[in-house]
């Protein structure tokens, strides 16, 4: 049993640490040890969750979670091990199932998502000089994104173009083939996939949305080591202002829509995520290395010890 | 030629001509590039495999046309773009995300618009 509480505890500070970092702002300064903690914290989660009934259901045998599955596998039964123990097992293996499924399925979906994204730029995109180095989409929206993939392809729409000077988009285009170079894409994968699979729980969600925030002040802080800090904040301030200047064409005859729907609530969050990375971009904080090592040393502990109770 | 630039070539026939051409029309549009009759119908087949045009016999050989406008196209990708479509598979990495809901309407009115088009 001394395994599974062990595992408990792990769980219980996963948690925990969880709540610290949604909380933290030393994190805006560091962006990158804390995707590295946030990524640490995971790992750990998704291994004491699969740990905890494992390790409950494996308590006859009085040993580490590897051996005694090893004994188990080896068909040796111990007196005390039930038909309980035995469901507590096949849960475990039941949370690694659908924790690695759901990683799999999310990343097949957006695998075909992007492939789909892909065709359809072949068909309808096209280069800019203006746009050196990206392609662009003939709309006036403003967007910017990067589709990413082993030839990842950053992209623009016109309405970019006209919404930005030369510097400001030279700098939002940095920022997307930083977020290509690093594969963000994938730093997000499991935490989307672990909201598919606990949809309930809102401090997943939370996580989720800061890694993504983290994720973006990472790209800034790439874009900002090759252009003035001025040129992404004002790019973020125009992209924050841009809609309701915006006159989508291809609207014709349906210009007396004028539906005005509540926003979701993700467009809040996006305001006060923009709002956080202008104000850092305006303000050069010094990093903090004593605050990022702690969490550092924290969340490698925690993994750590969690791999160690598995094996031990 | 790369086949992405053949696809985009096809379609872009397709598209400004307005009506279905078969592969032969589709291959005298494009004469300037020297295409084989069967080059262009292996593109036409492979635009039908991804859905994005649609065939159907016409006396005894086949004609094509767009399955979408090229408008509805981009507003598909700027919904993607704008993290507006309904699927939110994660699949793109944004800049900034702040969208007016009229502007969603807008896009996905012009997407509806063209299925209904396409139903007709």
């Amino acid at each position: 049993m001394v395994y599974a509480v062990h595992f408990a505890v792990a769980v219980l500070a996963c948690y925990l640490i969880a709540q610290v970092l949604t909380r933290s702002t030393w994190t805006y300064d560091s962006p990158r040890v804390a995707i590295i903690c946030w990524q640490a914290v995971g790992l750990a989660l998704g291994l004491s969750a699969i740990g905890l009934p494992l390790a409950a259901g494996l308590a006859p045998y009085d040993d580490g979670v590897g051996t005694a599955l090893l004994r188990l596998a080896s068909g040796e039964l111990v007196p005390g091990f039930g038909l309980a123990h035995a469901a507590l097992v096949a849960g475990g293996f039941g949370v690694g199932g659908v924790l690695i499924g759901t990683t799999v399925i999310c990343g097949l979906r957006a695998l075909s998502a992007q492939r789909r994204h892909r065709d359809l730029l072949t068909l309808v995109a096209r280069d800019d000089p203006a746009a050196p180095g990206a392609l662009v989409l003939d709309h006036p929206s403003a967007a910017a994104y990067c589709l990413p993939g082993v030839r990842p392809t950053v992209v623009v729409s016109a309405g970019t173009l006209s919404l930005l000077d030369r510097a400001q988009l030279a700098a939002v285009l940095s920022h997307e083939r930083a977020h290509a170079d690093e594969r963000h894409d994938l730093v997000l994968l499991p935490f989307t996939a672990l909201c598919r699979a606990l949809p309930w729980a809102a401090w997943v969600r939370a996580a989720r949305d800061t890694v993504a925030l983290l994720v973006e002040m990472r790209a800034d802080d790439r874009a900002r080591r090759q252009h003035m800090d001025g040129a992404l904040a004002a790019a973020l301030l125009r992209f924050a202002s841009a809609p309701s200047r915006v006159t989508p064409a291809g609207a014709l005859g349906i210009a007396e829509i004028r539906t005005t729907r509540p926003l979701p609530i993700t467009l809040s969050i996006a305001d006060s995520h923009l709002d956080a990375r202008v104000r850092r971009l305006l303000t050069t904080g010094r990093p903090p290395r004593v605050r990022g090592a702690i969490a550092l040393g924290v969340t490698a502990t925690l993994v750590v010890t969690t791999v160690a109770l598995f094996v031990g | 030629m790369r086949l992405g630039e053949l696809e985009r070539a096809v379609m872009d026939v397709l598209w400004d001509r307005g009506t279905p051409l078969t592969v032969r029309e589709v291959a005298e549009a494009l004469h300037n590039r020297e295409l084989a009759y069967t080059t262009v119908m292996t593109v036409l087949d492979r635009l039908a495999g991804k859905e994005m045009v649609e065939r159907e016999r016409a006396g005894r050989a086949w004609s094509y046309r767009p399955a979408a406008s090229r408008e509805a196209y981009i507003a598909q990708l700027m919904l993607d773009a704008l993290d507006l479509s309904s699927s939110r598979d994660a699949a793109l990495v944004r800049f900034a995300r702040s969208v007016s809901g009229t502007e969603a309407e807008v896009l996905r009115a012009a997407l509806a618009e063209e299925t209904a088009d396409g139903k007709d």
